[in-house]
């Protein structure tokens, strides 16, 4: 997969630009590479043992998974300062877990437990965390896209430096309301970041099969937005074009898009029955593109740990997420007063 | 005859239509390769091919735009959104357009085009997707509103639905997709789309229902039967144009009523129906109409789900309320 390649600016066309692969390496130190490699692996060790639950039918409603795209959101959040926002779709359990939400409150809200971050009233696509900045979580594809640039034209308006990632996914790229937000980002050069997360499907719908032009990044080419398409795969890769999106929306200078070009392992809920695709094409992406293998393999290479060493990360990663398996399970269930709550104010 | 479920009556059903005329195009989000989310439309493009059945991109107002585009050429479209909650951004389309072809162009253009979607909860999804608004539909003049609640019932109102001259809203209650299964003829013969069906003759008091929760209604009657008490149910299947003659014939003989619906409470369909009761109906009822529907809440997940959706209990306790009234 190519690295990154630029479209759009201001000034220039972005029509037609043929992707090219840098060739400079992006750097990191040690402790930078440990920290991604620790937070990649608490995301797919967190899916895999939600996963677990819902096969054992703990689990109510649509679960999706994020596993395979881990690289995306944690390259992203490492260029994030404590004002900026986030906002997502259903494919959420990751963003949370990166902008470091209790994974516990995420598990018993995946469970339907009082201890979830919604009461257990909202489930795997609704949660929150004004604290974290975490503004969803959101199931109707392709409407948190508006959403996300009203979050950036909030900080914008108040001034506070802050910008907004707003994720959505391929098939999500081809809602109308996509090209409205882009219009009026443009327009009011709000500091949003729209990251699409292209992972080859929408559901059962491959990108090609749904979208008239598949290169993702010049979406935002006839408004003027300038984007870039991203090796999602390569956590340093994200962080690169992370780092440059979202200092040029912090200076003033209006939306960036960042096609993060990566892929799910998993079905996309999961009852898939995955007709639209073959096993070889998801065990060959695994095989030779997996995120945490790569940089795994970063690691052991310029010997900043051993293999005994990421045994240990693994190990504590797995107590985390086996105490948040055992909270999901154990937190009581909402009462049935809980019906009641939260519709309007109550007087 | 097979015995077949009320989804696979769908499917038979656009099957039949798809082939005994080839204006009728099916589109839709995964509906080709995937099938549908529910695989209503299952095998259909390998049997019309991807022209008539047709994966479109994930844009639902366009899916409704086009959709009417293609009906006032003459096509009969049938659109799928996956699931209710997602039908918002059809409303635009289905309300200022297909609603209003006919009217606008005084009968010179019309718009014979069925937009499908899976509706209500009880399956332990999500809020949107487990609502139904079938009401705000129903509210809007220039559409129908459908509901089957069996295979058999699914598949003569979905074939009537095609065959219309104008736009359709064909809700299917998902949670009995694949609860109940019967013996359905592959004959094309269609059932009215102006009717309600009693489904059950009784004498106390009628229990008025549509979609999913006539399977709680008609085990409510069952159990109301036991303590000698007679009930009929009737099957609303069209929601609009509604056939009040039915209903109002009911409760002229049980002087009761009580309406069924999961939707929530306030501005519900049942309203309508009550209101019409009172104006039309008033000398015939010996005691209050009862409604047992949904809350006014939004759907919770998922261990509240129970609590929310209306159970043969409440239904049994309402037809009781009636009829100790009076
Ligand atoms: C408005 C709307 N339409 C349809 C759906 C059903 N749906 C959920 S996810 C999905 C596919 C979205 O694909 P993409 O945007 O590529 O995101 P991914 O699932 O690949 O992360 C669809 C069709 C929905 N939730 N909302
Ligand atoms: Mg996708």
């Amino acid at each position: 997969m190519a690295v990154a390649s630029e479209a759009g600016g201001r000034s220039k066309s972005a029509g037609g630009r043929k992707r090219k692969a840098s060739s400079a390496k992006p750097k990191a130190t040690r402790e930078e590479l440990l920290h991604f490699y620790e937070q990649m692996l608490r995301i797919r060790r967190f899916e895999e043992k939600a996963g677990q639950l819902y096969g054992m039918g703990l689990i109510g409603g649509f679960c999706h998974l994020y596993i395979g795209q881990e690289a995306v959101v944690v390259g992203m959040q490492s260029v994030l300062e404590p004002q900026d926002t986030i906002i997502t779709t259903y494919r959420d359990h990751g963003h949370m877990i990166a902008c470091d939400m209790d994974p516990k409150g995420v598990m018993a809200e995946l469970t339907g437990r009082i201890g979830g971050y919604s009461k257990g009233k909202g489930g795997s696509m609704h949660m929150f965390s004004k604290e974290k900045n975490f503004y969803g979580g959101h199931g109707i594809v392709g409407a948190n896209v508006s959403l996300g640039t009203g979050l950036g034209f909030a900080h914008k308006y108040k001034e506070d430096g802050g910008v907004c990632l707003t994720y959505f996914g391929d098939g999500a790229a081809n809602q109308g309301q996509v090209y409205e937000s882009f219009n009026m980002a443009a327009l009011w050069k709000l500091p949003v970041i729209y990251i699409i997360e292209n992972n080859k499907y929408g559901m059962g719908t491959a990108v090609k099969r749904a979208s008239a032009t598949t290169d993702l990044y010049q979406r935002g080419a006839a408004h003027g937005i300038p984007g870039r398409h991203v090796d999602g795969m390569d956590v340093l890769a994200v962080r690169e074009a992370g780092r440059k999106a979202v200092d040029s929306a912090r200076a003033g200078d209006g939306p960036v898009i960042l096609e993060m070009e990566t892929y799910r392992y998993r079905g996309h809920s999961m009852s898939d029955p995955a007709k639209y695709r073959s096993k070889e094409e998801v065990s060959k992406m695994r095989q030779e593109h997996d995120p945490i293998d790569h940089l795994k393999q970063q690691l052991l290479e310029q010997k900043h740990i051993d293999e005994a060493g990421l045994k240990e990360i693994d190990k504590e990663i797995k107590a985390v997420v086996n105490e948040a398996a055992e909270f999901a399970q154990n937190s009581p269930e909402p009462d049935p007063s809980e019906l009641y709550t939260d519709v309007l104010v109550e007087a | 005859m097979a015995e077949i479920t009320l989804v696979e009556a769908v499917r038979l059903a656009l099957a039949r239509a798809m082939e005994e005329d080839e204006s009728v195009l099916v589109l839709g989000e995964d509906v080709g390769v995937d099938g549908g989310v529910f695989r209503a439309t299952d095998g259909l493009i390998r049997r019309f091919g991807p022209d008539r059945v047709r994966d479109t991109p994930l844009a639902e107002a366009v899916i409704a735009g086009v959709s009417v585009g293609l009906a006032v050429q003459g096509f009969r479209p049938v659109a799928e959104i996956q699931f209710m909650g997602f039908i918002y951004p059809t409303m635009d389309q289905m309300v200022n357009h297909a609603a209003r072809f006919r009217n606008r162009t005084r009968g010179r253009l019309t718009c014979p085009m069925v937009l499908r979607a899976p509706y209500g909860g009880g399956i332990h999804a999500p809020e949107h997707h487990s609502e139904s608004n079938e009401a705000m539909f129903a509210h809007m003049p220039g559409l129908r509103v459908v509901i089957p609640s069996s295979p058999a019932r699914a598949y003569g109102l979905m074939l009537a639905a095609v065959r219309d001259p104008d736009p359709v809203v064909f809700l299917e209650p998902k949670r009995i997709y694949r609860a109940i299964k019967e013996e359905v003829a592959d004959d094309g013969s269609e059932q009215p789309l102006d009717t309600c069906f009693v489904l059950r003759e009784g004498t106390d008091v009628t229990l008025v229902t549509w979609g999913a929760m006539s399977v709680e209604t008609l085990a409510a009657a069952e159990a109301l039967a036991e303590t000698e008490i007679s009930a009929e149910v009737i099957d609303v299947a069209t929601l609009k144009p509604l056939d009040m003659a039915t209903i109002l014939a009911s409760v002229e003989k049980t002087g009761r009523c009580v309406i069924v619906h999961e939707a929530a409470l306030t501005g519900g369909f049942g309203g309508e129906i009550a209101a019409r009761l009172a104006e039309h109906g008033l000398m015939s009822l010996l005691a209050p109409v009862q409604r047992v529907t949904g809350h006014d809440i939004v759907m919770p997940l998922p261990r509240l789900e129970d609590q929310y959706m209306p159970g043969t209990d409440r239904v049994v306790a309402a037809a009781r309320r009636a009829v100790e009234f009076a």
